[in-house]
């Protein structure tokens, strides 16, 4: 009797620790969205997805470097659910509305389109969603959500950065011209762009706005308005296809050597263009990402880790995603720190508002859109090939508390108040 | 005056590479009456195979020269092996049904030959800059231009003479115009009319990849080229007239100067112009400027 009851309580024991066992390596699923069809794949979201599997390989097997050297989140092994962001904001709704399902968390979404049109949703869903990459500022400055966050710093201080790195380099600029895709990324960036010299440069002559059809690929009647305009500037928030077919047709007619020409989102196309992109042309990253990213020892880590996996370079993109994954797994640590062994979504997202967390390329500071919307530094240099590679010179940084507007304000109306405080 | 003549040469470039597009749209449409959509699928085909066998000769440190020629094989390679394929493999079948289920049809090869550029070339952009930087710029007043510009010209020139040629003063062009009058008469008159569509859809998928080709110097050949160029070569075709060759050609240029034009003197409506002729032109001719009469049958 005494030993079928042993043999009943050793059962039960068994049952009930092999079913906590079962429970602490129950992965987290966090579902991805970047796009892996379209034209956006290439300079994007193929890019993006291999920071994530890269970010989620290291952390499960503890590879990563301190702070992040803790397997997994908190112990825990995350398991990633990858899917295409092609097909338009419509389709996305839908697909996250499938995905929310699925997995723990979420996190993706390139295109601005995109996350305005599904920030909302999230909320509806009550699904904790970390924005990685879009750049529009109108995701927190026109809503507020609790279950949406963003980890990379958006579009505002590509151009403000940029803005202010012409003049620094160029003061005696007196016109611009732009060059942007005719959607809300490049009518977004020209228009930040041109609110930023006439408020820095009270002044400052317009000469030409060219808006192309995105991906119209061919920009020979544009780049000849652009030469004949005398500008001294061109800005261009190209990317992608566009901006190497810029480069392809304007290098050669002298648009980069009659113009200093700002790419504020140009640094993608360093990995495929190199010693294409003439001496002297200005380049962006987004953010301290790429080239931009500080000489550390966390950077090197992901740079050479990444470029002996991939055979390219990380650009930033990649960064992002790695800075979002990172940015996760601190709020999810933080919420273990302060008592929850297996954090619920709530104490995820208390953890996560007002945090400030090391990313690839700096630290990341959750401080604007009521601590839901990051802020970095950005860095902008000038491309010059040295030796018979392409380098980024003159590197000059900005704080983020000088190129983004504070908590509660515009981008807008703060550019145009003269980026006053 | 420079800012004009740099309109009309602007918009004779951005027309000439419409035309060669738009020569195969309207041949195919003109002998067999299908809208083809994967025209676009062929184009980009066209471009892709045109940066590999450039890009392999060139890497090879074969004479820069024969980059070029590799640019015209890659083209005749695209519409000798994807012509009889699309036509023999898939559009036969559907021949005699309603013209709206062979758009269907294209649309579907269209969308399959997307996928399978991805699955070849992947989602990375391939860049062949060489052939466009190579033979150096010449000038328009202050403005440089590359001298590839006048060969992209010169191309679709000879396209156009040669076209016509072949329709109007050989016997297989008196043969297929036959066809584009009346197919039914023509085969009832011995006419080999399988062989006249083979032969129509190999050539014009030919043009279609020309113009992928001789477009991949320029560009950076990435997934999605080819969407973009169906919508503008059947605004050109449409302007023209289904199935007109000299009304692709007055199309192309048409709507090549008007966007020019707008790029410099209103950049904000270039969007819209290629739509505004289109409108105008079929307000005032509902079947294209150049369609021909169609006899009643009764």
């Amino acid at each position: 009797m005494m030993a079928r009851i042993g043999t009943v309580v050793f059962s039960f024991l068994f049952c009930a620790l092999a079913s906590t066992g079962a429970l602490a390596q129950q992965p987290l699923r966090i579902g991805i969205v970047t796009f892996l069809s379209g034209a956006a794949a290439g300079p994007f979201g193929v890019p993006a997805r291999n920071g994530f599997e890269l970010v989620a390989e290291m952390l499960n097997a503890g590879r990563a470097p301190a702070p992040y050297a803790t397997k997994g989140f908190g112990g825990n092994p995350i398991e990633l659910v990858v899917i295409d962001e092609a097909g338009g904001p419509q389709k996305q709704v839908a697909e996250l509305r499938n995905l929310s399902q699925r997995v723990d968390y979420v996190v993706g979404y390139i295109s601005s389109g995109d996350c305005l049109a599904v920030a909302p949703v999230a909320e509806e869903l009550k699904k904790l969603t970390v924005l990685f990459d879009c750049g529009t500022p109108r995701i927190f400055e026109d809503a507020s959500y609790r279950y949406v966050f963003r980890t990379g710093p958006h579009g505002t201080m590509d151009n403000t950065a940029a803005a202010l790195y012409a003049l620094e380099r160029h003061p005696n600029i007196k016109s611009i011209a732009g060059i942007n895709q005719n959607y809300a990324w490049g009518q977004d960036s020209w228009a930040d762009f041109e609110a930023a010299m006439k408020a820095l440069k009270p002044g400052i002559e317009v000469k030409t706005s060219q808006m192309t059809k995105l991906f119209a690929g061919q920009f020979g009647a544009e780049i000849s308005t652009l030469l004949s305009s005398g500008a001294d500037l061109i800005h261009s928030s190209f990317w992608g296809g566009d901006l190497e077919g810029l480069v392809l047709q304007g290098a050669p007619r002298g648009l980069f050597q009659k113009h200093i020409v700002v790419l504020s989102a140009g640094e993608p196309g360093i990995n495929r263009l190199g010693t294409r992109i003439p001496d002297g042309t200005i380049i962006g990253a987004r953010g301290p990402f790429g080239p931009f990213a500080p000489d550390t020892e966390f950077n090197r880590w992901f740079r050479s880790t990444f470029l002996e996996r991939y055979n390219v370079p990380p650009n930033y993109a990649s960064y992002k995603a790695a800075n979002a994954l990172f940015g996760l797994k601190s709020a999810y640590e933080k919420a273990q720190k302060a008592g929850a062994a297996n954090p619920n979504q709530d104490q995820i997202i208390a953890a996560f508002e007002n945090l400030s967390f090391d990313g690839v390329g700096g630290t990341v500071k959750m401080s604007l859109g009521k601590g839901h919307q990051a802020t970095m530094e950005n860095a902008i240099g000038t491309a010059k090939t040295v030796g018979g590679e392409l380098r980024m010179v003159d590197v000059k940084r900005y704080a983020p508390e000088r190129i983004n507007p504070p908590e509660g304000t515009k981008s807008e109306t703060w550019i145009k108040s003269g980026f006053r405080k | 005056m420079n800012d004009i003549l740099a309109v009309l040469f602007d918009g004779v470039v951005y027309s000439s590479w419409l035309f060669l597009m738009a020569a195969g749209l309207t041949l195919i449409y003109g002998v067999m009456k299908i809208l083809n959509i994967a025209h676009g699928s062929l184009y980009a085909l066209g471009g892709y195979t045109a940066a590999t066998l450039a890009g392999a000769w060139l890497a090879a440190g074969q004479a820069a020269i024969g980059s070029y020629a590799m640019l015209v094989a890659a083209a005749v390679l695209v519409g000798l092996v994807m012509g009889p394929l699309l036509e023999r493999g898939l559009l036969r079948w559907m021949y005699g049904r309603d013209e709206v289920v062979l758009l269907l049809v294209t649309y579907a090869a269209f969308l399959i030959l997307e996928d399978a550029i991805k699955l070849i070339w992947g989602v990375e952009s391939m860049l062949l800059p060489d052939p466009y930087s190579l033979p150096g710029n010449f000038h328009i007043g202050t403005l440089a231009y590359p001298v590839y510009n006048l060969l992209l010209i010169a191309m679709a020139i000879l396209v156009g003479l040669a076209l016509a040629w072949a329709l109007f003063r050989t016997r297989q062009g008196k043969l297929l115009l036959a066809v584009i009058h009346d197919r039914e008469m023509s085969a009832a008159m011995g006419i080999d009319v399988n062989r006249v569509y083979l032969v129509t859809f190999t050539v014009g998928s030919m043009l279609a990849a020309l113009g992928g080709a001789l477009t991949a110097p320029m560009i950076a050949v990435s997934p999605g080229i080819g969407v973009e160029v169906i919508v503008l070569s059947f605004a050109v075709v449409v302007v023209g007239g289904l199935g007109s060759l000299g009304g692709a050609a007055i199309g192309a240029l048409m709507v090549g100067i008007v966007r020019s034009a707008a790029v410099r003197y209103w950049p904000e409506a270039e969007l819209f112009t290629i739509y505004f002729v289109m409108a105008l032109v079929l307000i005032a001719r509902p079947k294209g400027l150049f369609s021909a009469p169609e006899a009643r049958k009764i």
